[in-house]
């Protein structure tokens, strides 16, 4: 078997005596599309800012594409590619679109301490940029303030800025979160295109996106893995569909 | 992954190149300050006091307004630059600009250091770092007061002509230009920095700074970076004080200096570079003025300015004029912010 893309084993983190994740391992594979889902406070959210290196894990490694990375910061997890989307857009209010795209492109070619020359007259950056904004349906906001645009827009910045890193790994949390039915379908069919040498992980709540989009499913109760699995055996998992699909088979 | 069918570019991109370029009402802001010289040459010492708040404004204006470090304690810089200035000219050389190299050697020194302190830790925790390490600096250089004169300043400045060629005077006239040169010259470099990769970057830590981490800036290294360039440009800004007023006394260091250039930046508006200097204008014009007229209350005025303009904010009050800006613009057929933002009003 080949090397995983990522690869999480043992991780724990717990919060004043609350265990969010409890030794949970998880692979995964190269150009994986691949789904964790769970209910409400299972511990997703915990586990992708786990990854990324937003929170410390207290026990557990994890190793991109083999390499160890745990002690990594974020900005060096990111840099070699692990990059994440927000369930909350965590986005910079006063820029436009292009400026976000134009900075995290700046970012990925490894120009981004430059400090000369006009981020806007670097020719590369900002015409890869404004590609992006073409292949988000964003070109027609990309002068304006983020503050300024409506809640949809903002959502496939958010995903268009995670696009811009050139991800091997993306980690994609609840992408469609809050955006109203007919906007998500923009939104899903941007995830459909992306490469497939992307390794994808999707946190998601919308099991028909999830069925759709995914081969392979872990499903998290509790801060920890309760099954894994391929899509139609998951669908098929008595104990899945006991604690997610809310159909008790308890005594 | 490059796609394969790469998507049409969007046609208005340029916009944005335009963005960092020179604007006619720079070249009239300059001009201005040029003219001050020539029509009152009189005032040529205020000229300088005010160019040299608007490069401690500027300085500060890195730091707070790009990068949203608050702080209470910019004088320690100031006050760096100010000495190390003052010193080298008592001890060694009387050249002008290379104890304005030493100053801002200086300061940027003191400025890395302390960076590193202001890394961690929430806003209140930055006031008070800066704060101590301003306040630990004024100590230092009251204690020794064999080197800095302590209480009673740092006499015995004497400084060369500019150049070889330019003498300061009692009229202060080349005292000024200097100081506005060393303004435009370090403005220009604020100017490259803020419009740079980095200067994005600075905004990205300021707006959010676990994006900015997500997509691979490394924020503490930026807040260094920008910490000990806005030092430097500060301890420029002390330099120049000392250098064209031969003396350097503990104030420089004090905390009312760093309130002072706060209230500075506040006023003409962060994040723009040009609010340091309509600011220090301001400031210094009115402080002038109704200390002309008030000399005992004029402190009450500028309070009361001060307040009035941070409740109504400065988006409300340039909102008006900004409109007008962007309608001359759509007008002209030149903008093509306004242009798209009046296509979605219209789809609206």
């Amino acid at each position: 078997m080949s090397t995983p893309a990522l690869a999480a084993r043992g991780l724990c983190k717990s919060f004043g005596g609350i265990a969010a994740t409890q030794d949970l391992t998880i692979n995964l594979a190269q150009g994986a599309r691949h789904a964790l889902i769970g209910p409400n406070g299972a511990g997703k959210t915990t586990l992708v800012n786990l990854l990324t290196g937003l929170l410390a894990p207290s026990a557990g490694t994890i190793e991109l594409d083999g390499h160890d990375i745990t002690a990594l910061p974020t900005h060096r997890r990111a840099r070699k590619g692990l990059v994440r989307t927000f369930q909350i857009n965590q986005l910079f209010a006063a820029f436009t679109p292009l400026e976000t795209l134009a900075l995290a492109c700046a970012q990925r070619a490894g120009i981004g301490a430059r400090m000369w020359r006009a981020l806007g007259r670097r020719a590369a950056v900002v015409d890869e940029a404004a590609a992006l904004l073409a292949q988000f349906h964003l070109t027609d906001v990309m002068h304006r303030p983020v503050s300024e645009l409506a809640y949809g827009k903002r959502r496939l910045l958010e995903i268009a800025i995670a696009v811009a890193a050139r991800p091997r790994v993306l980690l994609l949390d609840e992408p469609v979160a809050g955006v109203p039915a007919g906007e998500s379908a923009e939104i899903l069919d941007t995830l459909a295109a992306l490469p497939t040498d992307v390794s994808v992980l999707l946190i998601e709540h919308d099991m028909d996106l999830v069925f759709r989009f995914a081969t392979r499913i872990s499903v998290m109760v509790n801060g920890m893995l309760l099954a894994e699995g391929s899509a139609d055996a998951i669908a098929r998992d008595p104990r899945v569909r006991a604690v997610y699909l809310g159909e008790s088979h308890h005594g | 992954m490059d796609p394969t069918t790469r998507p049409a570019l969007a046609p208005n991109s340029g916009e944005f190149a335009r963005a960092s370029r020179w604007k006619a009402y720079e070249t009239v802001i300059w001009v201005v300050a040029l003219l001050a010289l020539l029509v009152f040459p009189r005032q040529a010492a205020l000229w300088n006091e005010i160019a040299i708040l608007a490069l401690f404004a500027i300085s500060l204006d890195l730091v707070l307004g790009y990068a949203g470090i608050l702080t209470l304690g910019h004088a320690a810089f100031f006050g760096t630059g100010c000495y190390a200035a003052a010193l080298f000219a008592k001890h060694g050389m009387h050249d002008p600009l290379a104890g304005l190299a030493v100053g801002i050697a200086a300061a940027a020194a003191v400025g890395f250091v302390a960076s590193f302190m202001v890394l961690r830790g929430s806003e209140l925790t930055r006031l008070m770092v800066t704060l101590g390490v301003a306040s630990i600096l004024y100590e230092i250089a009251n204690r020794f007061e064999g080197i800095t004169g302590g209480a009673d300043g740092l006499q015995g400045v004497v400084m060369g002509p500019v150049l070889g060629l330019f003498a300061f005077g009692l009229d202060a006239k080349v005292a000024y230009a200097y100081s506005l040169c060393v303004l435009f010259v370090l403005f220009l470099v604020a100017r490259h920095v803020v419009h740079s990769p980095f200067g994005f970057a600075l905004k990205a830590i300021r707006d959010n700074r676990t994006r900015a981490a997500a997509i691979g800036i490394d924020v503490g290294r930026n807040i260094v970076a920008v910490y000990t360039l806005g030092a430097a440009l500060a301890g420029a800004a002390g330099a120049l004080l000392a250098q064209t007023t031969a003396f350097a006394s503990l104030d420089v260091l004090g905390f009312d200096r760093s309130a002072d250039v706060m209230l500075v930046l506040i006023l003409g508006g962060t994040g723009y570079l040009y609010g340091g200097v309509i600011g220090a204008v301001i400031f210094r014009v009115v402080q002038n003025a109704l200390s002309a007229w008030t000399p005992q209350h004029w402190q009450f005025w500028l309070g009361l300015m001060l307040v009035v303009i941070v409740l109504i904010g400065h988006e409300r009050m340039t909102r008006r004029w900004r409109s007008l800006v962007g309608r001359v613009g759509r007008r002209r057929g030149t903008s093509p912010v306004a242009d798209s933002a009046a296509q979605s009003r219209d789809a609206r």
